[in-house]
């Protein structure tokens, strides 16, 4: 009697595991987990970018993999990271295991994608990051290549570069500082939540603002925290400083109180720097319209990075109402896995994987190269004139415009065609005349 | 810099006193500690942002409608959960905290993460002493002196009020004398939602609107009442303005940590009740409640 149940369990399970659509094949189709926080924008926008991909993808045949064309399923994976990492380990668990999908595109917080790049990695199924920038994720890749050879990089560019971005746009800034307003010394406050790019922009502000030239004074570094609901006493303090430009760093909620307070308050000083919520188009109503005049870095904008560019970005607002941010770049990592699945002409992890390597992709936010594997940080976005650049975008009005690479092409000779001058606040303009 | 903290200080103290009145009275009357506070505010905010933004009413208006029905959802709350549990002191904070999560994914699925905005009743900045300081601000404050002089009226001149402070001294002596104590207990719960909803209104318009903006306000409500004294309004009051003033302190000393200013205004209060465990004003005997 036991042995026939065990017999009867084996048998079932052997089924269960033939069963069709379980697992990959060249009859079925090709299934893409997409990972994020779900019910955040942020994971809002890896699906809407990796749907549209995949529906464009599908409606124009699918992908050649050998001599079948098979469609793309996509797979929606809630890793709920920026609450929970454990719940975004489970999640990746999840996907990987019981809806067994082939690749995956995704993650947002860099502590939860840590933790769900070992999960993928160990299960050999390639993950295009989309949302964290930690350069850890690369070099990972450097110390350990056979396991972590899996993870590239979609977007964003690496925490370095971001910094390296910051303040370029500071630069910008300071320059329009000196022309509008003929300050020669110009005083810059640091404004960071307390957060790991913002302790290196603070680190590299001690060496990279003395570089800037003479007449730059840095004249202190705020550290609210990242949930902070109140930046008074802040901006109080930096205004009390004398400084004419303040250089931010937000990720989190504290952006938008930030934002809306300094503009309230109208603090004398341009704010320039990153501020993820700055990025959305709900930051404009989540801030009164005092956020109008924040300048942030980000990814997208209306602008001709690409002749992809506007076309994607035009076609996500209609289709969902938002601005794409840099996690929807779900979008170009799917067209970039479909183009090296079609050139390894196999789904196999380790073909395809070379063929990333090649990648050479001219997606809606620039042109995408991955870097070798005889850097330090393989798989991590190639940064720079003739590759990604990230771009510097400014609320002007109720819009969201590109100030940067500037205008006037003093940045490499790079201007995005739709780009636009910084625009200084009218009340710093006003403040610092009448001194 | 003297002025940018006395100024800073005071508004940040008139913030805190306002959110921590009516936790300071439900306490007070009838010894329930009610975690949901901060979600009631929570609340408020987002019917004033739906009256606001989906309604047309302006702020006024979606403010006054807002405290309504968020007082009417505080009453309801109370009838059908917290007063069959009112005597268990572990069941109450375990049942409010339950609630406040019950409204925090509730409004997560209606309005989902996304960070709104409340408007202002008066919009715009003016300067003192060299600081600027929004209107909203200062608005905040005067409506705590408003508040805190209503309850003290209420509680030291109305017989309601004097029925409310019997029952907050002695239940059962209040009930002998003729008092329905369940009623009392009924009447402050509004009151003290109705002041977490004007909470909402005022302060709003200040920070963010998003669905976890009720646990970060609760930490330092419960700071202050506990530094205060829990109960004592007077206490409450007081300990806003020390807490108030050491975050502001620190923003200013020590801008390149300010990110621990709470924690700092924290270990402020942990140290007071090392020495003074009942509180600034709190009573170690119940019959010293006034």
């Amino acid at each position: 009697m036991r042995r026939g149940l065990i017999a009867l369990l084996i048998v079932c399970l052997v089924a269960v595991a033939l069963i069709p659509g379980c697992q990959p094949g060249p009859e079925g189709t090709i299934k893409i987990g997409v990972i994020g926080p779900m019910t955040f924008i942020q994971g809002e926008q890896h699906w809407y970018g990796a749907k549209m991909a995949a529906d464009e993808i599908n409606e124009a045949g699918g992908i050649v993999v050998g001599n079948v064309t098979m469609p793309i399923e996509l797979v929606k994976a809630d890793s709920n990271e920026i609450l929970s990492v454990p719940d975004a380990a489970t999640a990746m668990e999840k996907v990987i295991t019981v809806d067994k999908v082939d690749f995956l595109v995704g993650g947002f917080r860099t502590e939860a994608v840590l933790a769900m790049q070992d999960i993928a990695c160990d299960n050999q199924k390639i993950f295009l990051g989309c949302g964290s920038a930690s350069k850890e994720q690369c070099t990972r890749v450097a110390e350990d290549y056979d396991r972590y050879k899996y993870w590239f990089r979609v977007t964003p560019i690496n925490d370095n570069l971001l910094v390296m971005d910051s303040f370029l746009m500071l630069d910008n800034v300071i320059s329009v500082v000196r022309d509008q307003l003929g300050i020669e010394n110009v005083k810059i406050a640091l404004l960071m939540e307390k957060a790991e790019v913002g302790d290196l922009i603070v680190l590299a502000s001690e060496h990279l603002v003395p570089a800037m030239g003479e007449g730059i004074e840095l004249v202190g570094a705020w550290r609210p925290s990242p949930t902070a609901t109140d930046v008074t006493a802040e901006l109080s303090a930096i205004k009390a400083s004398g400084a004419q430009i303040i250089l931010t760093y937000f990720s989190g909620p504290v952006g938008v109180v930030y934002a809306k307070q300094w503009g309230e308050l109208e603090i004398p000083a341009a704010s320039v720097g990153i501020n993820v919520e700055a990025q959305k188009m709900g930051f404009w109503d989540a801030t009164d319209g005092k956020g109008n005049y924040d300048d942030t870095l980000n990814t997208y904008a209306r602008i001709k990075q690409t002749d992809k560019t506007i076309p994607f970005y035009d076609k996500f607002i209609n289709e969902t109402g938002e601005f794409p941010t840099y996690t929807a770049g779900t979008y170009d990592a799917v067209y970039i896995l479909k183009e090296a699945i079609e050139r390894a002409g196999t789904l196999d992890a380790d073909a395809v994987v070379t063929e990333l390597e090649k990648t050479e992709y001219f997606g809606s936010a620039g042109r995408i190269v991955f870097t070798s594997t005889e850097t330090g940080n393989p798989h991590d976005l190639m940064w720079g004139a003739d590759y990604v650049t990230g771009i510097g975008t400014q609320w002007q009005d109720g819009e969201l415009l590109c100030v940067w690479p500037p205008v006037d092409g003093s940045w490499n000779g790079v201007v995005y065609e739709g780009t636009v001058p910084y625009k200084l606040p009218p009340w710093v303009i006003d403040y610092w005349k009448a001194k | 810099m003297f002025a940018n903290i006395l100024i800073n200080g005071a508004i940040t103290a008139g913030i805190y006193a306002l959110l921590a009145l009516g936790f300071s009275l439900i306490f007070g009357v009838a010894k329930i500690i009610n975690l949901a506070h901060t979600a009631f505010y929570m609340l408020a905010a987002y019917f004033i942002f739906t009256f606001a933004y989906y309604l047309g009413l302006n702020a006024p208006l979606s403010a006054t409608a807002s405290i309504i029905i968020t007082t009417a959802i505080g009453v309801g709350t109370y009838k059908l959960v917290i007063e069959r549990i009112r005597e268990h002191e572990t069941a109450v904070l375990m049942i409010t905290i339950a609630l406040a999560l019950v409204f925090q994914e509730s409004i997560l699925l209606a309005f989902g993460s996304h960070f709104r905005s409340a408007p202002s009743f008066i919009s715009g900045h003016v300067e003192l002493l060299g600081v600027s300081v929004s209107i909203q601000h200062i608005l905040t404050f005067g409506v705590v002196l408003a508040c805190l002089l209503g309850i003290w009226i209420l509680l030291s001149k109305t017989k309601l009020g004097i029925a409310i402070r019997a029952v907050a001294q002695d239940r059962e002596i209040a009930n002998l004398v003729g008092i329905n104590v369940g009623t009392m207990c009924l009447i402050t719960m509004a009151i003290a939602v109705a002041l977490a909803a004007v909470a909402g209104a005022m302060v709003a318009p200040i920070w963010t609107i998003q669905p976890h903006m009720w646990m970060r306000p609760l930490v330092m409500v419960l700071a202050v009442v506990v530094l205060g004294g829990l109960g004592s309004l007077k206490g409450s009051f007081v300990a806003a303005f020390i807490l108030g003033y050491t975050v502001t302190l620190v923003v200013f000393l020590f801008p390149t940590v300010s990110f621990v200013k709470e924690a700092v205004a924290l270990a402020i209060m942990v140290a007071v009740l090392l020495i003074r465990p009942e509180g600034l004003f709190g009573v170690a005997f119940e019959e010293e409640r006034l």
